[in-house]
C-alpha cells in the first residue's frame, strides 16, 4: 500500500479543565478519503477532541500535525478546515445569505454569489437563503450551519453530531455529502450518538470513553468497555 | 513511582525537586529578618530627625521601599504575563499570582503609610498628591486583576486573561502617572509636598538603602514561599485529578 | 495573509456589525438615551448654565460619554457570543490582529454616532460651544482611547457571569489617563487656552497609538474562548 500522508496526525492529546481531565493521551490519524466516526456517551470528551482539532481549543498536552507539516501557520490550517459544532455558529439576526457572505469575506473567497448559491442548493435550503436564521427550524438551522462549514471547500471536515436535528431526508443528504467529499480525496471526522448512522457512514470507528480513545473493529457495534489499546496511562 | 496507601499518594513530587535548593528560603528568611532588625535600629536610633517634619518623617523609610516593591511586583506580573502568553507554561502564571498577591499587600501598605504620614504633616488623612494618586489607581488595577481571576473558572483561560490584563495594566501605569502628575502640577496646590528633599544627608541615605535592601530580601523570601505555595496547590489539583 | 485579503476580512466583519446594529437598532439608541439622561441628571446636580459651565460641562460630557461607551461595549461583546457566532469567526483564517482592528472600527462607528448626537445636544441645551474642531478632535481621540480599552477588555468580561460589573472594574482605572486628558483638554479649549491643551492632546494621541499596538498584538489572547 502506498504511503499516504495523513491530513491530521494527533499525538498524545490531553485536555484538563482544572481538576477534570476530559481527554487522556488521545492519538489518531486521519487520511484522505477516510470517514472516521467517534461514538461515545455524553461527557466522554468527543466535542473537546473535535474542538482541539478544529484549533478552537488548545490542548493541555500533545501535538497535532496538519497535512503532514509541523508548524503550519494557523491561518493556512483553518482555511482548509470545516467545523460543525453543537451550536450553529451563525448570527441569528442575519439571513442565511448574509451569514454566508460574512464567511466568504472571512475566508477571502472569490465567486461569492456562485459559491453561496451552490452551497445552499446542496443543503436544500436555497428557498430559505433570505430568511433570518432566528426564524428557521432546528433542522433548517443545522443545514445552514453545514452550508457555512462547506462554503470554503475545506479538505478536512470536523462534524460534531451533525445528524442532530436532521430529518430522514437530511441524514441521507449528509451521508451523500460525506461520501462525495471522501471520494474527492477529502476526509471527515465526525462524532455521533446514532450508532446506525455511524455504521453507514464510517470507514473506521472509534469509541471515546472517559477521555480515552479505543478503535472499534469492523462490523462491531459500540460495546460498554472494550479492552484499551497500549498500556495504562497513569502518570507518576 | 508514587505509592498508594488507602487511596492517598504518599510521595509528593514537590519534595523531590526542592532537594537541591532547600537552603534558599531559610537563607532569605533569616537574612531578611536580620536586615529588617538592622534597619529598624537604623531608622529609630541612627537616622537623624528631619528638621521640618520631625519624627513622623521616619515613616518614609517604610513608605518608599513599599512603593518600589509595589511597582516592582507589577513589573514581575508584566514579565510573567508576556512569558506565559509566549510559552503557556503554568510556572509563569504561578509567578504572576505570587507577585500579584505581594504587590497588592505592598500597595496597600504604601497607601496606609502615606495616609499615616500625611496626617501630622498635611493635617488630612488623604491628599491627591500625584504619586499617591497613581498608587491608588494601581491599587484598583490590582483589584481588577483579582476580580478577573476570580470570575473566570477555566484555569487556562484564567491565566491567559490575567496575562492580558497584566500587560495592559503595566503599559498603562507610566501614562497614568504622567496624566496624574500633569493634572496636579498644572493645578494649584494647597500644600507643597517634599518627600525628604533632593539632598538627603548621608545618614538618612544609608538608612534608606539598608531598609530598601531589607525589604527587598524580605520580598524575595515571601515571593519564593508564595510561589511554592501556589505550586503545591497546583500539584494538589493534579493529584486529585489522577485519583478520579 | 496578504494585506488586501486582510482588508476584505476586516470589511466583512465591520459590515456584519453594521447590518446587525441596523437590524436591531438597540445599541446606538440605548447609548444615546443613556448619555442624554446622564447629562440631564448632571444638569440638576451641578450648575451647567453658570459662568463656570465650561469646566463643569466638560466633566459632565465625558462622564456621560464614558458610561454610554461602557454600555455599548459590554452589550456588543455578549451579543457576539450567542449561538457560538464568535466561535465561527475564530474558526476562520482571519488574523487576530485584523479582527481587533475590525471590532475597533465597528465600535468607533457606533460610539462616533453617539458622540455626534451628544455633542449637538450638549451645545444646544447648555450653550457651550463644543461644536468646534478642537473639541471634536479631543472627543475623537478620547473615544478612540475608550474604544481601544473596551475592545480588549470586553471579550474577557463577556465570558464571565459578572460581565456588567467586571468591565467597569477593569476599564475605569485603566482609562484614567483618557479621562483626565480629555476633560482637561476640553476645559482648556473652552476657556480659550488652546496652547496648554496641546500637551494633553498629545498625551491622548500617544495613549491611542500605544494601545493600538498593544491591542493588535494581544487581542488573540483576550478573544479566544
Amino acid at each position: 500500500m502506498a504511503a499516504v500522508s495523513p491530513l491530521i496526525r494527533a499525538t498524545g492529546l490531553s485536555k484538563r479543565y482544572g481538576v477534570r481531565r476530559v481527554l487522556r493521551d488521545v492519538s489518531l490519524t486521519l487520511g484522505p478519503g477516510e470517514a472516521v466516526v467517534i461514538v461515545g456517551p455524553n461527557g466522554a470528551g468527543k466535542s473537546t477532541l473535535l474542538r482541539i482539532l478544529a484549533t478552537l481549543v488548545r490542548p493541555s498536552a500533545g501535538t497535532v500535525w496538519y497535512f503532514d507539516t509541523p508548524g503550519l501557520p494557523l491561518a493556512q490550517i483553518r482555511r482548509r478546515l470545516g467545523f460543525v459544532g453543537h451550536q450553529t455558529l451563525l448570527y441569528e439576526d442575519l439571513t442565511v445569505a448574509e451569514n454566508l457572505r460574512l464567511y466568504a469575506g472571512l475566508y477571502a473567497l472569490d465567486n461569492v454569489a456562485a459559491r453561496i448559491a451552490r452551497v445552499v442548493e446542496l443543503l436544500g435550503i436555497a428557498h430559505l437563503a433570505h430568511e433570518r436564521v432566528r426564524t428557521l427550524s432546528r433542522g433548517q438551522q443545522q443545514r445552514a450551519g453545514l452550508a457555512r462549514a462547506l462554503l470554503h471547500d475545506p479538505t478536512i471536515l470536523l462534524f460534531d453530531e451533525p445528524d442532530t436535528g436532521l430529518d430522514q431526508q437530511g441524514r441521507q443528504l449528509l451521508h451523500a455529502l460525506i461520501a462525495e467529499h471522501c471520494q474527492r480525496g477529502g476526509a471527515v471526522l465526525l462524532t455521533t450518538h446514532a450508532v446506525d448512522f455511524a455504521t453507514t457512514v464510517a470507514t473506521r470507528q472509534f469509541q471515546l470513553c472517559d477521555g480515552q480513545l479505543w478503535p472499534l473493529p469492523e462490523g462491531q457495534a459500540a460495546s460498554p468497555i472494550p479492552a484499551p489499546v497500549g498500556g495504562d496511562h497513569v502518570r507518576p | 513511582m508514587p505509592e498508594k496507601e488507602g487511596g492517598v499518594v504518599m510521595q509528593l513530587p514537590l519534595a523531590r525537586s526542592r532537594r537541591g535548593t532547600w537552603w534558599v528560603t531559610p537563607l532569605l528568611g533569616w537574612l531578611g529578618v536580620g536586615l529588617v532588625a538592622l534597619s529598624l535600629i537604623l531608622i529609630f536610633l541612627y537616622a537623624p530627625t528631619d528638621s521640618v517634619q520631625g519624627q513622623p518623617q521616619r515613616i518614609f523609610y517604610l513608605h518608599l521601599p513599599a512603593a518600589w516593591l509595589a511597582y516592582f511586583s507589577f513589573f514581575l506580573i508584566f514579565v510573567s504575563s508576556i512569558a506565559y502568553l509566549l510559552t503557556h507554561r503554568t510556572g509563569w502564571d504561578r509567578l504572576a499570582r505570587a507577585s500579584a498577591e505581594l504587590g497588592f499587600v505592598f500597595t496597600t501598605l504604601v497607601l496606609l503609610t502615606g495616609s499615616i504620614w500625611g496626617r501630622p504633616i498635611w493635617g488630612t488623612w488623604w491628599t491627591w498628591d500625584a504619586r499617591l494618586t497613581t498608587t491608588l489607581i494601581l491599587w484598583f488595577i490590582y483589584l481588577a486583576y483579582f476580580a478577573l481571576r476570580s470570575y473566570v473558572s477555566d484555569p487556562e483561560r484564567k491565566a491567559r486573561y490575567a496575562a492580558v490584563l497584566g500587560i495592559i495594566g503595566f503599559v498603562d501605569v507610566p501614562i497614568i502617572h504622567m496624566s496624574v502628575l500633569w493634572w496636579r502640577t498644572l493645578h494649584p496646590q494647597p500644600v507643597v509636598v517634599r518627600s525628604g528633599g533632593p539632598a538627603m544627608p548621608p545618614a538618612m541615605l544609608l538608612t534608606m538603602l539598608v531598609t530598601l535592601l531589607a525589604f527587598f530580601v524580605l520580598y524575595l523570601f515571601l515571593l519564593v514561599e508564595k510561589y511554592e505555595l501556589e505550586r503545591m496547590k497546583d500539584t494538589l489539583v493534579d493529584l486529585r485529578d489522577q485519583e478520579l | 495573509m496578504s494585506v488586501p485579503s486582510a482588508v476584505r476580512q476586516l470589511a466583512a466583519v465591520v459590515r456584519k456589525d453594521v447590518v446587525l446594529e441596523w437590524r436591531g437598532r438597540e445599541l446606538v439608541s440605548g447609548m444615546v438615551l443613556f448619555a442624554v439622561l446622564a447629562l440631564l441628571t448632571f444638569n440638576f446636580a451641578f450648575d451647567l448654565t453658570g459662568v463656570n459651565r465650561a469646566v463643569a460641562g466638560a466633566g459632565a460630557l465625558w462622564v456621560a460619554l464614558i458610561f454610554a461607551s461602557l454600555l455599548g461595549l459590554g452589550r456588543s461583546a455578549s451579543v457576539e457570543r450567542m449561538h457560538g457566532a464568535w466561535e465561527g469567526v475564530l474558526l476562520s483564517p482571519i488574523d487576530r490582529g485584523t479582527l481587533f482592528l475590525a471590532k475597533l472600527v465597528s465600535s468607533l462607528l457606533f460610539l462616533g454616532l453617539v458622540d455626534a448626537v451628544v455633542l449637538v445636544l450638549f451645545a444646544g441645551l447648555f450653550g457651550v460651544p463644543v461644536l468646534r474642531l478642537p473639541v471634536i478632535g479631543i472627543v475623537a481621540l478620547g473615544t478612540i482611547g475608550l474604544a481601544l480599552l473596551g475592545t480588549l477588555l470586553s471579550p474577557m468580561a463577556a465570558t464571565t457571569r459578572a460581565r456588567e460589573v467586571l468591565l467597569p472594574v477593569m476599564l475605569f482605572p485603566l482609562a484614567v489617563p483618557v479621562v483626565i486628558a480629555a476633560v482637561r483638554a476640553t476645559v482648556l479649549v473652552l476657556t480659550e487656552q488652546p496652547r496648554d491643551a496641546w500637551a494633553w492632546i498629545q498625551l491622548l494621541a500617544g495613549f491611542d497609538l500605544l494601545f493600538l499596538g498593544v491591542g493588535y498584538l494581544i487581542f488573540g489572547a483576550a478573544a479566544e474562548d
